[in-house]
């Protein structure tokens, strides 16, 4: 028996927080494997715009929408959305996220709080609810992005790597529960990466990289779209990391 | 619309998810489900499919007594508004 290919399916892809950075890189090369996208946001609509209209001249299709997933009906509302523009969602990108750091004696709730529900619960959820036509479609992809910090000590950051690190466990358990079905799970895991997110932290970094250099959205993109494809089917509950050798 | 909950109707819907979901053996309602071979994951499927038709949600605690299909058509028909 061989597993489904991607031509078998008709679906699309959900990249969650897609209006720049590393989930826009994604959304671009899952759509540049002709994947009709999804291009969530949460503030930055002019950015997936941009993102939409570069697939579209590409020849691609996307579609932009506004959703915050620590909300359960906005949840919904993008999954339902998609499901109608598209047909079923058979690839999920979880990679929206925030941060917001300090030393440990200085993280308050206010900071805790909405960093683990918008880096680890929101993709429990869309996980949760991707998982539904994955299993009667007997194929899917789902890529969490987390970071170098989920498994390495970054100190300021005890909230993001709780927040990364549960994820990292989440996509193992989740890869077993549903590999069965032709599903697989896995994250990625960057290190530095030139983007917003990581804005003022790189100064000085780049020395304590053995690559000498931060990683760009692209090379991570990279990574998401082979863990997407026919060829990484057998691939599932794996972290791979992306950050110039960083933590090896 | 939610399809009227009748017990033939439940059976329906159930005999016919169980074909899609595919098994072995033959599909009545004291079949066990392992001698079905439907696992836990073909039970969330089974679960997804009866929410759908009858807005019955069936939690992981309810459906981890339930040994034969009789079994479940007798829970969904018992909690069907």
């Amino acid at each position: 028996m061989t597993a489904d290919t991607q031509q078998d399916v008709k679906g699309c892809a959900v990249v969650t927080g897609a209006s720049r950075g590393i989930g826009a890189a994604s959304a671009l090369a899952l759509a540049g494997e002709g994947w009709p996208v999804v291009v969530n946001y949460r503030s930055d609509g002019d950015g997936a715009a941009e993102v939409v209209e570069r697939i579209q001249r590409e020849g691609g299709r996307a579609t932009a929408a506004q959703a915050d997933l620590t909300d359960p009906a906005q949840l919904e509302q993008l999954f339902d959305g998609a499901e109608a523009e598209f047909g079923r969602v058979l690839v999920l990108v979880n990679n929206a996220g925030m941060r917001a750091d300090g030393l440990t004696p200085q993280l308050g709730r206010s900071e805790w709080q909405p960093v683990i529900e918008t880096n680890l619960s929101a993709a429990f959820h869309t996980t949760r609810r991707a998982l539904r036509p994955m299993l009667r479609a007997r194929f899917g992809r789902i890529v969490n992005v987390a970071s170098v910090v989920g498994t390495r000590a970054n100190a300021g950051q005890a909230n993001y790597a709780a927040s990364k690190a549960g994820l990292i466990g989440m996509t193992k358990t989740v890869a077993v529960e549903v590999a069965r079905r032709g599903i697989t799970v896995n994250a990625v895991a960057p290190g530095l990466v030139e983007t917003r997110l990581t804005e003022g932290i790189g100064n000085g970094l780049a020395d304590s990289i053995p690559a000498r250099r931060p990683g760009t959205p692209e090379e991570v993109a990279a990574c998401v779209r082979f863990l997407v494809s026919d060829e990484a089917a057998y691939v599932t509950g794996s972290v791979l990391t992306v950050d110039g050798g960083l933590s090896a | 619309m939610p399809t009227q909950v009748s017990d033939e109707a439940v059976e329906k819907v159930i005999f016919d998810g169980l074909n899609e979901i595919g098994t072995d053996g033959e599909i009545s309602r004291s079949a066990t489900f392992e001698d079905l071979d439907v696992d836990s994951l073909d039970l969330v499927e089974l679960a997804q499919i009866v929410e759908e038709e009858f807005g019955v949600e069936l939690d992981g605690d309810s459906v981890k007594d339930v040994k034969t299909v009789g079994d479940v058509i007798d829970l969904v028909v018992s909690r069907a508004p």
